[in-house]
């Protein structure tokens, strides 16, 4: 496994019953090259995460994994509002999410907080107006 | 505890995975936010929860969970027990509420061990 093995997707912003699609692929197909289970939680989980939040915040947008020895990357981009302040975004709790997304099951503020929690390396790109550029990495 | 017990237990209907109802687990969560069990589940495999919609099963698929539980009388839709059949998850619906619903499982020796917090 020398060439990075990549996967892309279009997430769907209009469409909530399909939100997690793409994460719930990416975990077969990592179970498939032979990832280990633990790794295979860590990027899924954290994708799904994010995956949500670029259909309930942004109208969606992009996902792209890319596999290499021993590190997966997870490039979440949309071009959606922006986030204006990202340390108060990062804070537990803290969601703009309105009842309906709740309603969901979604909004309780911890998506960016586990998405951290999960992964090695997460770095936050925004700008407001224009859209948000989430990229991830869990090594293993 | 065994999905037959859960099912005995909670008078619950078995709406897929009739294969798996020997499989045996030790522990159990119970959330209505789908953030909470990404946040906070570890090694449990079984979800109670009120929440009746797709991403309660991909939710479940995220963290290798083996089976669901629907309280309150809500009822799956027919695309939700598919996804959960393709998922290798099993589904229960019981018209009991989650509170007594994780209570009788408590009791019966079903607990919570693995959670982080
Ligand atoms: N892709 C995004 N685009 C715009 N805003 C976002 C995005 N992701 C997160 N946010 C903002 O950060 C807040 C916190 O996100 P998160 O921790 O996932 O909690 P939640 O999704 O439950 O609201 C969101 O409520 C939203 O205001
Ligand atoms: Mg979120």
């Amino acid at each position: 496994m020398s060439e990075p093995i990549r996967f892309h997707f279009d997430v769907d912003g209009d469409n909530f019953s399909s939100a997690g699609e793409a994460s719930v692929q990416v975990k077969r197909m990592l179970r498939q090259i032979g990832i280990p289970a633990e790794v295979i939680r860590r990027v899924s989980v954290a994708m799904y995460e994010g995956e949500i939040n670029m259909v309930i915040h942004a109208d969606g947008g992009n996902a792209d994994v890319v596999v290499e020895p021993g590190k997966i990357i997870i490039i979440l981009a949309d071009r959606g509002p922006g986030i204006a302040d990202i340390e108060l975004a990062m804070t537990e709790g803290y969601s703009t999410a309105p009842e309906n997304v709740r309603s969901l099951g979604f909004g309780a503020g911890m998506g960016l907080p586990n998405m951290k929690r999960y992964t090695d390396d997460m770095k936050i790109e925004s700008v407001v107006g224009e859209g948000t550029t989430v990229t991830m990495t869990v090594l293993f | 505890m065994k999905i037959s017990e859960i099912k005995e237990l909670l008078s619950a209907d078995v709406l897929c995975g009739e294969e798996m109802l020997e499989e045996d687990f030790c522990s159990a969560f119970g959330s209505d936010m789908m953030s909470d069990v990404l946040a906070f589940v570890n090694d449990q495999a079984v979800l109670l929860t009120g929440l009746c919609n797709l991403q309660v099963v991909r939710t479940a698929n995220m963290m290798d969970m083996r089976c669901i539980v629907f309280v309150r009388a809500k009822k799956p839709t027919d695309d939700i027990v598919e996804l959960a059949k393709e998922s290798g998850i099993a589904v229960l619906a019981t018209d009991k509420t989650m509170y007594v619903s994780c209570g009788i499982l408590y009791s019966n020796g079903l607990r919570n061990e693995a959670v982080n917090n």
